[in-house]
C-alpha cells in the first residue's frame, strides 16, 4: 500500500516538475513572441503626444523639419534612408552575388577555406571603424574624384558615402548567407544539368540560382533591415542635413542618424522627445513590414518549387 | 562480335593528393549493359563521372589517359564538351529533379539545345514521358513542382529527361538503390527495353540484379580494375579471389 502511494507520489512529482518546465518555456517562447509588440507599443506610446497634434500623413510627408517652431516633417529622414538602403543594396547585392557564385562554383576549394574566416572577421569589425575608413578614403575619394568626374561640386559627406559604407558592411553579413545557400544546393543537381547539355552559366542560372531564389530573397530582405537600421557608421560620413535628398551626391539624413545625434539633447523643445520616438517607430514598422514582405515572397516561391 | 562504344585507356584520375582511379582500362560494348561492381568507395561512381567529364566541375580533380567515345578521346578533344555530354544520359544514386515543374523537367534539356516550338515541345515531353510509363500518372499534373512525386516516380521522370536529349549512351549510378522493389523493378525492365537502342553503363552493388541484365561485367578494387569480361564468365568463373569472395558476399 505504502509503495503505490511512493510511486504515485514520484509519478506525481515527475508529472508536476514537467509541467513546471513546459510552463516555463512557454512563458519565455511567449515573451519573445510578445517582445516586438511590447517594444511596438512602448514605442507608440512614447510618440503619442506628436501623434495627438499632428496628422499622420503630415508627419510622414512633410519636408519642414522645424522643432522649434513645432514643426516635424520626417520626409526626408524617411527618404534618406530608401535612398541609402536601396543604393547600398544595389553595391552589395550583385557585387555578394558574383562572388558567392565564383567561390562556391569556380574556384578551389582552398580558396572558400581562406575566404571564410576573413569574411567572418569582416562581418566582426565594429560600424565606427568602417565609419572611420569612410571619412578617411570615401568621402575624400568622391570629394575630389567621383564628384568632379560627374560634374558635381560636394564635400563628399553624401548618400553615396553611406551607401559605399554601409554596402561594405554589409557584404561579409550577406557573402556568408549566399555561401552557406550555394553550397546546399546539392552538386548533383548541378551535375544533372550538365549530364543534360547545359553549359556552366546555364546551370548556375536555371539551377543553382532558381533552387536558391527564396534563401536569397531572404537574405537580401535580411540584409535591407540591417542597412536600414545601421547607424554610427552612415551618420559619419551621410552629412546629416535635413533635407530632401535628389541624388546620390546629396548628403542626407537617416532615421538612425536623427535619432543618434538627437537623443537626449533639446529636451527643453516641446514634442521633441517624442518626435524621436516616431522617428523609431517608423523605422520599427518598416524593418517589421519588409520581413513579413520577404518571408511571404519565400512561401510563395518555395510553393513554385 | 560487337562493336564498341567508349574505351578507356591508362585512366588515372587524381583528386588532390589521392589517387582514385588507378590505371583503368577498358572497352564499354555497343547496345550492351554493362555493369560496374565493387565494393563501396572504389571509384565506380568517378568512373562513370569521367566518362561525360563531370569532373570538369570539381578544380581539384585531375585526369590522365584517354576516353575514347566513337573514336574521340574526350578529354583532350576541341570539341564543345557540352555535345559530348549530349550524348550521355545520367541517372544517378537519388532522383534530383530540376527546381521547375514536371514538363520543365522534360523540356529543359530541348530548350537548351534551342528547341523553342511549344507544340513539338510538348509533343517530345509526351513522348518520352510515355517511354517511362510515367504519362498516364502526371499527365494531369504536368505544371506541379517535380519534387512532388514519388522518389520512384521522380527517378523515372530524370530517366525521362535523360532520354529527351537523345544520348546514345545511359549512364546509371545505383539508380535502383534508393527505390521501393516495385520501382526498382520498372527500372530495371525499362533497362533491358532500351538496350536495344542504348549502350548501357550501370553501376551496382546488387548482385541479383547485375546477374539479371548484365552482358559485361567490370569489377572493381580499391580503383582499379580487378576483372572484367561477359557476364556468365565473371559470375560462373572469376578468376581473381577478391572477385570470387565479392561475388559470395563476403564484403561490401
Ligand atoms: N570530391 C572528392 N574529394 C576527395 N575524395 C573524393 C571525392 N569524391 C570521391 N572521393 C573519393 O574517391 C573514392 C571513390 O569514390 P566513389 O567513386 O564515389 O566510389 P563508389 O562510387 O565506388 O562508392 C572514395 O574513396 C572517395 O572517398
Ligand atoms: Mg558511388
Amino acid at each position: 500500500m505504502k509503495q503505490i502511494l511512493k510511486v504515485r507520489q514520484l509519478g506525481l512529482d515527475r508529472y508536476l516538475k514537467a509541467k513546471l518546465h513546459a510552463g516555463w518555456m512557454m512563458a519565455c517562447l511567449v515573451l519573445v513572441m510578445l517582445l516586438p509588440f511590447i517594444l511596438g507599443v512602448g514605442l507608440l506610446l512614447k510618440s503619442e503626444m506628436l501623434i495627438r497634434d499632428h496628422s499622420l500623413l503630415d508627419l510622414i510627408f512633410s519636408k519642414e523639419w522645424k522643432p522649434l517652431s513645432g514643426e516635424f516633417g520626417f520626409y526626408p529622414f524617411i527618404v534618406s534612408s530608401l535612398w541609402v538602403t536601396a543604393a547600398a543594396l544595389l553595391i552589395a547585392g550583385p557585387v555578394c552575388l558574383l562572388t558567392a557564385i565564383h567561390l562556391t562554383q569556380y574556384a578551389k576549394k582552398y580558396v572558400l577555406r581562406i575566404m571564410h574566416p576573413v569574411i567572418d572577421i569582416l562581418a566582426g569589425i565594429p560600424s565606427v571603424i568602417y565609419g572611420v575608413w569612410g571619412i578617411l578614403v570615401i568621402v575624400p575619394w568622391i570629394s575630389n574624384y567621383l564628384g568632379p568626374f560627374f560634374g558635381k561640386t560636394t564635400s563628399g559627406y553624401t548618400i553615396l558615402a553611406g551607401a559605399i559604407v554601409l554596402a561594405i558592411m554589409i557584404i561579409p553579413f550577406i557573402l556568408n548567407i549566399l555561401i552557406e545557400i550555394f553550397r546546399n544546393v546539392p552538386d548533383e543537381l548541378s551535375e544533372a544539368s550538365l549530364a543534360l547539355g547545359a553549359t556552366r552559366w546555364q546551370t548556375i542560372k536555371f539551377v543553382l540560382l532558381k533552387k536558391s531564389t527564396p534563401g536569397i530573397i531572404s537574405t537580401f530582405g535580411l540584409g535591407i533591415s540591417r542597412a536600414f537600421g545601421e547607424t554610427i557608421a552612415v551618420l559619419m560620413v551621410v552629412g546629416n542635413v535635413a533635407i530632401v535628398p535628389d541624388g546620390l551626391f546629396q548628403p542626407g539624413y537617416p532615421l538612425p542618424a536623427l535619432i543618434a545625434n538627437n537623443y537626449g539633447e533639446m529636451l527643453s523643445i516641446p514634442s521633441y522627445d517624442s518626435a524621436l520616438m516616431f522617428a523609431a517607430l517608423i523605422l520599427f514598422v518598416v524593418v517589421i513590414v519588409f520581413n513579413l514582405f520577404a518571408r511571404a515572397l519565400i512561401i510563395r516561391t518555395d510553393k513554385h518549387n | 562480335m560487337n562493336n564498341t562504344k567508349i574505351t578507356v585507356k591508362n585512366l588515372d584520375l587524381m583528386i588532390g593528393k589521392h589517387h582514385i582511379l588507378k590505371d583503368i582500362n577498358t572497352s564499354i560494348p555497343e547496345k550492351k549493359i554493362t555493369v560496374i561492381m565493387g565494393p563501396s568507395g572504389c571509384g565506380k561512381t568517378t568512373l562513370l563521372k569521367s566518362f561525360n567529364r563531370l569532373t570538369d566541375l570539381y578544380p581539384e580533380v585531375r585526369l590522365n589517359g584517354q576516353i575514347m567515345i566513337d573514336g574521340k578521346d574526350v578529354l583532350h578533344t576541341r570539341e564543345d564538351i557540352t555535345k559530348i555530354r549530349k550524348k550521355m544520359g545520367l541517372l544517378a544514386q537519388r532522383p534530383y529533379p530540376l527546381p521547375m515543374n514536371i514538363y520543365n523537367n522534360i523540356a529543359y534539356g530541348l530548350r537548351i539545345s534551342g528547341r523553342k516550338r511549344k507544340v513539338w515541345l510538348s509533343k517530345r515531353v509526351e513522348f518520352y514521358l510515355k517511354q517511362v510509363s510515367l504519362w498516364e500518372e502526371v499527365k494531369d499534373r504536368l505544371k506541379e513542382p517535380a519534387a512532388r512525386l514519388s522518389i520512384g516516380q521522380q527517378q523515372r521522370l530524370c530517366l525521362a529527361r535523360g532520354l529527351a536529349v537523345e544520348p546514345e549512351i545511359i549512364l546509371a549510378d545505383e539508380p535502383t538503390s534508393s527505390l521501393d522493389p516495385i520501382s526498382s523493378q520498372a527500372i530495371e525492365e525499362k533497362f533491358i527495353e532500351l538496350k536495344q537502342r542504348y549502350s548501357i553503363v550501370l553501376v551496382t552493388h546488387i548482385l541479383r540484379q547485375a546477374k539479371r541484365i548484365a552482358d559485361h561485367v567490370i569489377f572493381m578494387y580499391l580503383g582499379r580494375i580487378v576483372e572484367q569480361g561477359p557476364a556468365e564468365e565473371i559470375f560462373n568463373n572469376p578468376k581473381k579471389e577478391i572477385t570470387m569472395s565479392y561475388l559470395k558476399g563476403k564484403f561490401y
